[in-house]
């Protein structure tokens, strides 16, 4: 450590610039913690009401009544909306990548702390908004989270098509807009905050995770900015960019020569990065966990690496194999078939990777790693599901069907949850400075990777047997009405997984007031966050520059006095 | 395999940020307004800002590559035609006004010259700010042409110019939804006039540092981000004046 005198070593003192618009880089990354975490309640409630709907289409519910199909597909599209963009986006990048990405290189608060700040705010804003659209006249938009034209173009086409999605649509730009902020915040920060000795090589592989989220985030979400500015036009100006000569309700509506084909590359040219945005730094936690816990080295830290760039760069190249029913050319479809298998070697080696790391390895079943082993577990079981669905003449079959459902709820859903658990467990003491409950810990873990399986495994079956996804009532349809019994099981795993996500929370506030006092470095792990103090100053290190010696992973070195050796500590760890 | 070896020697990486060898850059938080304005960190505080700015052009031009991408995509479709039942194109195209369009084109060209002046000459002022520290040292006497107050006054006249732009076109029959070609005629045109107002805030706020006297330091670094942004603004209309000239 280098002692230096610090500027900005004093914490704001008033309340509003403490806690309200703080640009401490921490207390944005736990407001955008507490966004997701609400947001995720407001998705998982939404879930929940579909699942009831699909077994009991008619029974009266307090408050909301009769489900209706149309309000069933309202569901369905703030359901997807929320949780794509207010959490699975938001936590993992927002939330532990604000707190953690600066520590972790050394540096005493983002490039841009008062960008920072703003980024969050205009994300709640955007929040605010699509939350809004439930309660304007005509309720929250019909037309799913791809918000596909011209169902998404016509406000006459349905209810909550009017209102509520034009705040739709402003609330994804506005998120654009915040997200964009935030990449730019993170790409800056990792270039050029990192501390003396922080060679790109020695970054925490979190650290890589969040660098290349923000980068995919960069050439993303403009993208979809562009496109959400078209269709809104299309929608209150009368233009004709996706909306092809339509009748609606039997009056033929003004556009013409419009095409919903160029929506959807526009859409899925930012969609497909979107899930690796979501994944990645779930991939980073889990290299992270998965080592400490292991008391290993991360096994192939380059390759590791390289694969994290290699996702991320194949990510912009896939698209079209979410268009294979768009009647494209077989040739392009062979194209994007043959990239997106391609993804599937970066994976492959991700995955061999982390059980090297576990293999061997002086396992320590804790909480976090509980979760990271649960992440791989989602990760293979999900991602296996991605080939067949990366073949044409499959996806033919499977599309629009329950397979499809389950294969991105296990790998972009809930293996992103599972990295976000695994870091909530693992960063916590850090965060808050006290322990989180391992018996209640463990007990979360279990029901939620045994209720996670349960009610997605079965949407496979559900859609290789022609499940489609969307419908609302199944009992008339004679072929679907025989799989209820699989929708029963379904529903009544969500019901026990919901439930039991009120352990973590409880768990979680709880333990933020009454768990034990955690040390500065309770898992006994590297890198630079637990070499500071519990929860750490506002400048992150007191008034002191770490200076970096070592790679991220030196666990079990011969020869060293315990089986870690800390990032900062100045003695060499070399490779024979 | 890894070994310990009790020694303090560091193997340092070859960049020039976290693997550098000189004296480690002093805490701070960026540019947030918490002090540290005139510090030693000012070069680092000058390539910070500059690396925000090119991811900031990065994502700018990702949404008019999308933009461009809608453009091309939408000039070729085909749309079914009742009377004559056959597919024709419906791109219609649009009556541009060129010659206020090409005054506009120079007025932004010639802003970016004056802002140009401006980062000079400030980067200057910076540069010999040591020197003219030095007792009884005199570089003569600096220019005092308020180069960035002109450059503003010439983003404004674009605008305006733009402005009337659009209203030549309605005079001339052409509104956003008359065809698809003066749909993308009005979306780049406010997509990119709206950038530049960004830019106009940029400016306005480089002469309130000026105002309250902040540290020329601070005043170089928001000028040249300003700058080479105002610049990206001249070569990003040239680009789509030349899509709306080309590609009709």
């Amino acid at each position: 450590m280098v002692a230096m005198e610090n500027p900005h070593a004093h914490a704001p003192q008033g309340f509003i610039r403490k806690y309200i618009f703080s640009v401490d880089h921490k207390v944005i990354g736990i407001q955008y913690f507490f966004l997701a975490l609400t947001a995720v309640f407001v998705g998982m409630f939404l879930s929940l009401l579909m699942r009831i709907h699909l077994l009991w289409p008619s029974v009266n519910l307090p408050i909301f009544g009769v489900i209706q199909p149309e309000t069933y597909l309202t569901l369905l599209t703030m359901h997807g909306t929320i949780m794509v963009f207010f959490v699975l986006t938001t936590a993992p990048q927002g939330g532990f990548g604000n707190y953690f990405l600066p520590i972790q290189i050394g540096a005493p608060d983002m490039a841009f702390p008062v960008l920072n700040m703003l980024s969050f705010w205009t994300t709640f804003v955007a929040f605010v908004v699509i939350i809004a659209a439930f309660f304007v006249q005509g309720g929250a938009p019909l037309h799913g989270w791809t918000g596909y034209p011209p169902l998404s173009a016509i406000p006459s086409a349905g209810p909550g098509e009017g209102l509520g999605a034009d705040l739709w649509i402003t609330s994804i730009a506005i998120f654009c807009v915040a997200s964009l902020m935030g990449a730019l915040n993170f790409i800056t920060t990792t270039l050029d905050l990192r501390a003396k000795g922080m060679t790109m090589m020695r970054m925490p592989l979190t650290v890589w995770s969040w660098f290349i989220t923000a980068i995919l985030g960069l050439l993303a979400f403009g993208v979809l900015l562009s496109a959400g500015i078209l269709l809104l036009m299309d929608r209150n100006l009368g233009t004709s960019f996706y909306v092809p000569l339509v009748v609606v309700n039997g009056q033929i509506m003004g556009h013409k020569g419009g095409s919903p084909l160029l929506w959807q590359h526009l859409f899925w040219f930012f969609g497909h990065p979107e899930v690796y945005i979501a994944i990645l730094p779930g991939m980073g936690v889990a290299s992270q966990v998965l080592s400490t816990f292991s008391r290993k080295p991360i096994f192939g830290y380059r390759a590791m690496v390289y694969a994290m760039l290699s996702i991320g760069f194949f990510g912009f190249m896939v698209w079209g194999h979410h268009m294979f029913m768009s009647g494209m050319s077989p040739y392009s479809a062979f194209a994007f078939s043959l990239l997106t298998m391609c993804i599937g070697v970066p994976s492959a080696i991700k995955t061999f990777n982390w059980l090297g790391t576990m293999w061997k390895g002086r396992i320590r079943f804790q909480t976090p790693m509980l979760y990271a082993i649960g992440f791989v577990s989602l990760f293979v079981s999900g991602g296996l599901s991605g080939p067949f669905l990366a073949q044409p003449v499959l996806d033919i079959q499977l599309h629009d069907t329950y397979f499809v459902v389950g294969h991105f709820h296990l790998i972009m859903g809930v293996a992103a949850i599972f990295g976000m658990f695994a870091a909530t467990y693992y960063w916590f003491p850090k965060m808050f400075g006290r322990m989180m409950n391992e018996t209640w810990g463990r007990i979360h873990f279990f029901i939620t990777l045994a209720g996670t399986y349960a009610i997605f495994m079965p949407m496979h079956y559900l859609g290789m047997a022609g499940g489609t996804r969307r419908y609302s009532d199944y009992r008339e349809v004679k072929y679907l009405a025989t799989l209820m019994p699989l929708h029963r099981f379904m529903t009544y795993a969500a019901i026990i997984t919901i439930a039991a996500q009120f352990i973590f929370v409880i768990n979680l506030f709880w333990s933020m007031f009454k768990g034990p006092k955690a040390s500065d470095n309770p898992w006994e792990a590297t890198t630079l966050e637990w070499t500071t103090a519990t929860p750490p100053p506002h400048d992150n290190f007191g008034g002191v520059t770490p200076v970096v010696h070592n790679g991220p992973y030196e666990y079990g070195v011969p020869g060293a006095a315990k089986d870690y050796v800390m990032q900062t500590d100045p003695a060499t760890v070399s490779t024979h | 395999m890894a070994t310990y070896a009790p020694i303090d020697a560091i193997r340092e990486g070859q960049t020039g940020r976290g693997g550098s060898t000189s004296t480690p850059a002093p805490p701070g938080g960026g540019d947030d307004g918490r002090g540290g304005d005139s510090g030693p960190n000012y070069g680092a505080r000058l390539r910070r800002a500059r690396l925000g700015l090119i991811c900031g052009v990065a994502t700018v031009t990702m949404v008019f590559v999308s933009l461009t991408s809608a453009y091309i995509v939408r000039q070729g479709l085909p749309t079914y035609d009742e009377p004559t039942s056959s597919y024709v194109r419906d791109w219609g195209g649009t009556d541009l006004p060129w010659r206020l369009l090409g005054i506009n084109t120079l007025l932004l060209l010639a802003s970016s010259v004056t802002i140009e002046f401006a980062r000079r000459g400030l980067a200057r002022q910076v540069a010999l700010a040591p020197v003219k520290s030095i007792p009884g040292v005199s570089l003569g006497a600096e220019s005092k042409f308020p180069w960035l107050g002109v450059t503003a006054i010439l983003g404004f006249g674009f605008l305006i110019g733009q402005g009337l732009a659009w209203k030549e076109l309605h005079l001339r029959g052409f509104f956003v939804n008359t065809n698809p070609s003066s749909s993308f005629v009005f979306l780049l045109t406010a997509t990119h006039a709206v950038h530049l107002a960004g830019g106009i805030i940029a400016l306005l706020w480089a002469g309130i540092t000026a105002w309250l006297h902040r540290p020329v330091e601070s005043r170089r670094i928001v000028v040249d981000i300003t700058a080479w942004y105002w610049h990206f603004m001249a070569v990003l209309w040239i680009y789509v004046f030349a899509l709306l000239g080309f590609a009709r």
